[in-house]
């Protein structure tokens, strides 16, 4: 981990302490919870799609399997919630495995298809219940608050402290491994999969194992949206979650995992704060991305502050804009 | 001398059309081989299938002893063939140094979970990958380009960075797709020069090239290739002088002009 690296953990550290204390409202709070819970998810995708150039459109499905898993052993097989979670995972990997064996061959178009029906098949799963397990398209309550060690997540503070928590863990191992031999293989994939492979990397390993890992940190951020909000139903699981996910990712910026973590907090304190975003949601999203893969393809922050940078410097050496060339040209 | 390369009765077809016919010969180790023919002759097809890209339809490929006619490519890299491509293949999202690095993914073992705990051993393999990778950059010249942007260099340091790249795999065989297109006189002659200084610190090297100074001025031996098939084998000068070769470099003399068939 470089000192960039170290330095923007320590800011986010800070930041995190602070915002409790300037924020009266438990509701805020509340918005900022969602954040990380969305960031565990996003940063999965972020090594999946800006790592490792793949695309899915299907990660709502882990988050699913992960809130369901959870809430279901937890509710009617009396699992406390960590075994619970723990399983959750496992069987989250196993479908990963599953699903991706076979549809990690395909590339572009195609593995955005599959991994589509892979989250749209989870989703009537869980609205057509066909095990009695899911409660159907009113989903069921009563899944019981996580505890840490002995200390029960029953308020918006504890739940903001104890995901961001983990969030920073897990990005700190992300980091590592992302500035290792490991990353430098993913990237590989995403520079051109030929070359990767002639250079020993084998590919296909690679792409299942990273798919496996972003499924992971989906069902982790699933169990946690099922103890956060003590209720699941399948309509927060649908395609609309998968493609605001990768709305996130590619706001944020695709290749970096800080990127993850931005985009995720700027769309979510946007459509929590702001009802409109929330109405109009598969619309903004579509629009923004459109809008943001034809500006700024590295992400609006990279994007933004280098369009700035361009801005500033060229008012410095000429003036403004454009006046170099034509003091040349009448020159000449 | 040891064959380190034996290609056996090679064919490849894509559907109907043959790339590869009925194609045998040997490469011997510590020498420098180029491959020439037109366009269509087969070359890069032939180093796909000894890099593992493609499977042949038929025949034979044997690398140290070893048939490794069905190895996929990361298993091949590990052999000891690596490869640069006639049309660049870097990766332009990393740095200069970090291409070189990725040359080093066989050679070093770090996994998902040492790389993420930053284990001991994990710190101290980057550290040597790094340091590894400097060195093969100090041996292509481009040390200085180390943190560059690898779509940023030049295109004729961009061949570099590929060679680098490939060596950094510690290959026991080095096969380089077109090592000269695109490059001037002067920076062809520098590539010569840097594939000698490769093959005298022991490695075997098989060029496909366009450039016939560069093949001449470098090669031991040179095969020549038509339609898939081999039509010449040898040292540069009896090469040069084969009537085949000259016929399908500068087209024959026709006896009967052709007319249409009744």
């Amino acid at each position: 981990m470089g000192k960039k690296n170290l330095l923007g953990l320590i800011a986010l550290v800070a930041v995190l302490l602070v915002i409790p204390h300037l924020l009266g409202n438990p509701y805020y709070l509340g918005v900022l919870v969602w954040c990380g819970i969305y960031s565990l998810l996003c940063m999965g995708l972020s090594l999946f799609m800006g790592y490792c150039g793949q695309i899915s459109l299907g990660h709502a499905g882990f988050c699913a399997l992960g809130a369901y898993v959870s809430g279901i052993l937890t509710t009617r097989f009396g699992f406390s919630p960590w075994p619970a979670l723990g399983v959750a995972m496992l069987a989250s990997l196993l479908v990963a495995f599953i699903v991706g064996l076979p549809t990690l061959r395909l590339k572009g178009h195609y593995l955005a298809m599959a991994t589509l029906g892979f989250g749209v098949i989870i989703y009537v799963a869980a609205e057509g219940d066909p095990f009695g397990l899911t409660g159907g398209p009113s989903g069921f309550w009563g899944i019981p608050k996580l505890s840490v060690f002995g200390v029960v997540l029953n308020s918006e503070v504890r739940w903001y402290y104890f995901v961001w928590g983990v969030v920073l863990v897990c990005m700190v191992f992300l980091l590592n491994m992302v500035n290792s031999r490991v990353g430098r293989a993913l990237r590989s994939i995403h520079g051109g999969e030929p070359a990767a492979k002639a250079m020993g990397v084998h590919t296909a390993k690679y792409k299942v194992e990273i798919f496996l890992l972003s499924a992971a940190l989906g069902s982790l951020a699933g169990s946690f949206y099922a103890h956060y909000v003590g209720f699941v139903n399948p309509p927060p699981f649908g395609l609309n979650f998968s493609i605001h996910l990768v709305t996130m990712v590619v706001v944020g910026g695709m290749t970096n995992l800080w990127g993850a973590i931005a985009g995720t907090a700027l769309l979510t304190i946007l459509t929590r704060y702001f009802r409109v975003f929330q109405e109009w949601g598969v619309f903004f999203d579509g629009f923004i991305l459109v809008i943001i893969m034809l500006i700024f393809p590295e992400g609006l922050f990279v994007g933004a502050a280098r369009k700035l940078a361009g801005i500033v410097s060229r008012r410095r050496s000429t003036g403004f804009p454009g006046r170099a060339s034509r003091q040349t040209a009448d020159g000449a | 001398m040891n064959n380190i390369l034996q290609v056996k009765s090679l064919r490849k077809s894509f559907g109907g059309v043959v790339a590869l016919d009925d194609l045998s010969f040997e490469v011997q180790e510590g020498q420098i081989k180029s491959i020439i023919g037109p366009n269509g002759a087969g070359k890069t097809t032939l180093f796909n299938i000894i890099g593992g890209m493609y499977r042949p339809t038929s025949g034979e490929v044997w690398f140290r002893e070893k048939n490794i006619s069905r190895v996929p490519p990361h298993v091949a890299a590990k052999r000891g063939i690596s490869r640069t491509f006639q049309n660049l293949q870097l990766f332009a999202n990393m740095t200069v140094l970090e291409n070189v690095m990725v040359g080093r993914h066989c050679r070093t073992k770090t996994g998902f979970l040492r790389s993420a705990l930053k284990l001991p051993g994990a710190v101290k393999e980057e550290k040597r990958t790094v340091a590894r990778a400097m060195d093969i950059l100090r041996f292509v010249g481009l040390e200085g380009s180390a943190h560059r942007g690898a779509a940023t260099l030049p295109f004729g340091k961009e061949r570099l960075v590929e060679i680098a790249r490939a060596l950094a795999t510690q290959p026991k065989l080095l096969l380089l797709d077109e090592p000269a297109s695109g490059l001037n006189l002067r920076e062809t002659e520098e590539v010569g020069k840097l594939i000698q200084k490769i093959r005298d610190t022991g490695k075997t090297i098989v060029v496909v090239e366009h450039d016939m100074s560069l093949v001449m001025g470098i090669s031991e031996e040179v095969l020549v290739l038509d339609h898939g098939s081999r039509i010449a084998e040898g040292p540069p000068r009896h090469v040069q002088k084969h009537p085949d070769v000259l016929k399908v470099y500068l087209g024959e003399e026709i006896p009967h002009a052709e007319s249409p068939k009744p």
